[in-house]
C-alpha cells in the first residue's frame, strides 16, 4: 500500500529525517512514536509532500506520490493536522470540504451522500447544522477526521489526534478510526505520545529516534529496554485486563 | 439572522420521533437532508432578496436627484435607451423607436440619465462589487478579518500617485467660478500616474512575496510598511504644493462615482467581473484555507501560489478603482462582514453576497451623498463609513452571542 524508501529531510544544516523505509499495509494501523522533536509530524508532512524531502520515495500502489500535484495526492491521501482552523460554516459543509479534491464544477448528489453516511458513521448528526466554531474540541476533531475520510483516500495520515481530548472522546475517536480503516481497508499512519493507548489501538509500531528509525514492528517490540533507549526514562511493561501497559518507574 | 436556527430545530424536531430500527435511519438521514435543504435554500433566499433589493435601488437611484423622474419614466427612458442601441448594432435605420417608448417630454430626462444619472450609479455597483469582493478574498487568503483592499496600501499608493501628479507634474488646478470650484485639469494623466503607483506597490509586495514566502504575517506587515511610506511620501509632497494644488489633491483622494464616465465604467466592469469570476472559481481553495493551511495543502490547494494570485488580483481590482475614482474606505472591510452575518463564512454564498452587499452599500451611499445636501453632492466616500459603520457596529455586538 505505502512504500516510503530511504527518505530524508533536512532545514538547511539541520538533519531532520535520515534513511526512512518503511511499508504500510492495506487497513493497517500504524502508529508512529518517538520524543518531542524527533521528526514524527515532519514525517508525516515528507509522506505528503506538504514538506518537500530531499532524498528517498514514497510510493502508494505503485505510484510515486512525490511526482504529483497536490489535488492528485489529495485523492489518495487524507491528512489530519495537528490544529483545525474553525469558521462560521457548518459541519455539514466542513465535512463537505474533505470532497473538495474530487468536486466538478459543483458539489453532486454522490458527494452529499457520501457526507451524509460519514457524519452518521461519526455520530455527528445532531451538529450537522451547528456551526464548527461552536462545537467541543473533540467534535471539532471527528469533523477534521471524517472531512479526510470523504476524501476517499487509499491512506490517511493523522498528526497526533488524540491530544488536547478527554479519555473518552480519545477512545471514541480511536475505536472510530480503527473500525472505519478495518471496514474500508483504508491505512491509517498516526503520531502520538500515550503509548498506552497507541498499545490498544495500533496493529504495528514505527518507532523513532534522532531522525532515523529505531524500531518498526507489531506490539512485541514495545518492550522496557526499547522504551529507555528512545525515551531515556526507566518502565515497566505488564499486562492488566489482557490490554499491555507501559507504566514509568522511578530510577 | 440565523439561519441556522429553524433548520436545527427543524432537525432536532425530527430526530426526536420514536421510531425504531431501520426506519428510523432512513428517516434520520432524510431528516438532515431536508433541513440541509432548507438551510442552503435560505442562503439562495438571501442572494435572491439581495438581487432585488439592489435592482429596486438602482432606479430608485436614477429617478431622484435634482430633476426629478418617476420610476416608471426610468424603466421607460432605460428601454428606449437599450433598444436604440440593439438598433443602431443591427443597423435598423428605418425603424423610429423613438416613438415606442419616448414621448417628446422625456427627452431632458433621456439626457441626464444616460449621461450621467446610469454611469454614476452602475459605477457604483460596479465598484462596490469589485472593493467587497477584493476584501472577503483577502480576508480569507490573509487569514485575517481586517484583510480589505486598504490592508496591502495599494490605495496610499494611488492616492500618493495622484499628489505627485497634481504637485510634480501639475495637473490640478482651480477655476474661479462653478460649484466645483477645484478641478483636476487632466484627469487621465492623473488617473494614470496613480494606477502606476498602486502597481508599483502590488510588484513590490509581489517581489516580498516571492524572496519571503507569502505568508499572511509578511503580506500584511508589508502593506503597514507600503502604507505609511506612500503616506509620508504624500504628505512630504503637500508640504510643498500651493493652496490651489493641496486643494486638488484633496478633492482628488475624496472618492467619488460622479466622476466616472460610461469609458470608465466598462473599464472598471471588465476588471471587476474579471476579479469575481477568478475568485468564485476559487471558492472551494479559499474554504480550504479558512480551515488552516496544512488542511488545506492536505485537501490538494497549492496555498502559496492560491494566496499570491489572489494577491495581486486583489491589487489589480483595488488600483483600478481607487485611480478612476478616488479613494473609497470601509466598503471592502464592512460588505464582507455584513455578508458574513447573514450567510456565515461558507464562501460559496459569501463572495456573492458580499458583492450584492458591496452594490447596494455604495449605491446606496452614493445616492444618500446625492441628496443630503441636494443641489450640493457630496463625494461618496465621505459618506460609505457614515452609513457602513453603524450597521457594521450593530451587527458585531449582535452577532457575538457565544
Amino acid at each position: 500500500m505505502l512504500d516510503v524508501n530511504e527518505l530524508g529531510f533536512d532545514y538547511g544544516t539541520r538533519q531532520i529525517l535520515k534513511d526512512i523505509g518503511f511499508g504500510v499495509l492495506p487497513g493497517e494501523v500504524v502508529v508512529v512514536l518517538g520524543p518531542n522533536g524527533v521528526g514524527k509530524s515532519t514525517l508525516l508532512r515528507c509522506i505528503n509532500s506538504i514538506l518537500k524531502p530531499k532524498s528517498g520515495t514514497v510510493m502508494v500502489e505503485g505510484e510515486n506520490l512525490l511526482a504529483l500535484g497536490r489535488d492528485e495526492i489529495a485523492k489518495r491521501l487524507g491528512y489530519v493536522a495537528q490544529r483545525t482552523e474553525t469558521s462560521r460554516i457548518t459541519t455539514f459543509d466542513a465535512v463537505l470540504l474533505g470532497r473538495k479534491p474530487r468536486l466538478g464544477w459543483n458539489v453532486n448528489a454522490r458527494d452529499l451522500k457520501i457526507v451524509h453516511e460519514m457524519i452518521r458513521r461519526l455520530g455527528l448528526e445532531a451538529l450537522a447544522l451547528r456551526n464548527i466554531d461552536s462545537i467541543s474540541g473533540g467534535e471539532l476533531q471527528k469533523v477534521a477526521i471524517a472531512r479526510a475520510l470523504v476524501q476517499e483516500p487509499n491512506l490517511i495520515l493523522l498528526d497526533e489526534p488524540t491530544s488536547n481530548l478527554d479519555l473518552k472522546n480519545q477512545i471514541e475517536i480511536l475505536d472510530a478510526i480503527r473500525q472505519v480503516a478495518k471496514e474500508q481497508n483504508i491505512s491509517v499512519v498516526l503520531t502520538m505520545h500515550d503509548i498506552n493507548l497507541a498499545l490498544r489501538y495500533a496493529d504495528s509500531f514505527l518507532i523513532i529516534k534522532e531522525g532515523k528509525i529505531f524500531a518498526r514492528g507489531g506490539p512485541e517490540i514495545i518492550t522496557p529496554e526499547v522504551i529507555e533507549e528512545v525515551y531515556g526514562l526507566p518502565v515497566a511493561v505488564e499486562s492488566f485486563n489482557g490490554f499491555r501497559l507501559v507504566i514509568p518507574v522511578g530510577n | 439572522m440565523d439561519l441556522t436556527k429553524n433548520a436545527e430545530m427543524e432537525l432536532a424536531g425530527k430526530s426526536e420521533s420514536k421510531l425504531t430500527g431501520k426506519l428510523a435511519e432512513k428517516y434520520e438521514e432524510d431528516a438532515v437532508s431536508s433541513a440541509y435543504n432548507i438551510y442552503i435554500g435560505k442562503k439562495y433566499n438571501f442572494l435572491g432578496i439581495s438581487i432585488i433589493i439592489l435592482i429596486f435601488l438602482f432606479l430608485y437611484s436614477i429617478a431622484v436627484g435634482f430633476a426629478d423622474v418617476s420610476t416608471i419614466d426610468v424603466v421607460r427612458v432605460l428601454l428606449y435607451g437599450i433598444v436604440a442601441r440593439l438598433v443602431n448594432f443591427a443597423d435598423v435605420s428605418t425603424i423610429d423607436v423613438s416613438r415606442l417608448f419616448l414621448e417628446a417630454n422625456l427627452e431632458s430626462a433621456y439626457t441626464i440619465i444616460w449621461h450621467i444619472r446610469l454611469p454614476r450609479a452602475l459605477a457604483a455597483i460596479a465598484s462596490g462589487v469589485g472593493l467587497s469582493v477584493a476584501g472577503v478574498a483577502l480576508q480569507s487568503i490573509l487569514r485575517n478579518p481586517l484583510g480589505s483592499p486598504y490592508t496591502l496600501g495599494i490605495s496610499h499608493a494611488a492616492a500618493f500617485g495622484a499628489a505627485f501628479s497634481v504637485i510634480v507634474l501639475g495637473t490640478g488646478t482651480m477655476r474661479s467660478t462653478g460649484a466645483d470650484a477645484i478641478m483636476i485639469n487632466n484627469p487621465y494623466v492623473t488617473t494614470t500616474v496613480a494606477f502606476a503607483f498602486s502597481m508599483l506597490a502590488t510588484f513590490i509586495l509581489l517581489a516580498i512575496a516571492k524572496y519571503k514566502g507569502s505568508s499572511p504575517e509578511v503580506m500584511i506587515l508589508s502593506g503597514v510598511a507600503l502604507s505609511s511610506l506612500f503616506t509620508a511620501g504624500t504628505m512630504f509632497l503637500q508640504y510643498f504644493a500651493d493652496d490651489t494644488q493641496l486643494a486638488a489633491v484633496v478633492f482628488w483622494t475624496f472618492g467619488d462615482v460622479g466622476r466616472a464616465h460610461w469609458g470608465d465604467f466598462f473599464i472598471i466592469l471588465v476588471v471587476t467581473v474579471f476579479a469575481t469570476g477568478y475568485f468564485y472559481l476559487n471558492r472551494w481553495n479559499y474554504n480550504a484555507i479558512d480551515a488552516g493551511d496544512e488542511t488545506a495543502k492536505g485537501l490538494g490547494v497549492e496555498v502559496e501560489k492560491i494566496r499570491l494570485y489572489g494577491m495581486l488580483i486583489a491589487s489589480l481590482v483595488t488600483a483600478f478603482i481607487v485611480s478612476f475614482l478616488g479613494v473609497i474606505g470601509f466598503v471592502g472591510l464592512v460588505c464582507p462582514h455584513i455578508s458574513r452575518r447573514f450567510v456565515g463564512d461558507d464562501q460559496r454564498f459569501l463572495l456573492p453576497a458580499s458583492c450584492l452587499v458591496g452594490g447596494m452599500l455604495l449605491l446606496g451611499s452614493d445616492t444618500a451623498a446625492r441628496m443630503i445636501m441636494a443641489p450640493h453632492e457630496l463625494p461618496v466616500a465621505i459618506l460609505t463609513a457614515f452609513m457602513g459603520a453603524p450597521v457594521f457596529l450593530y451587527l458585531l455586538v449582535r452577532g457575538y452571542k457565544h
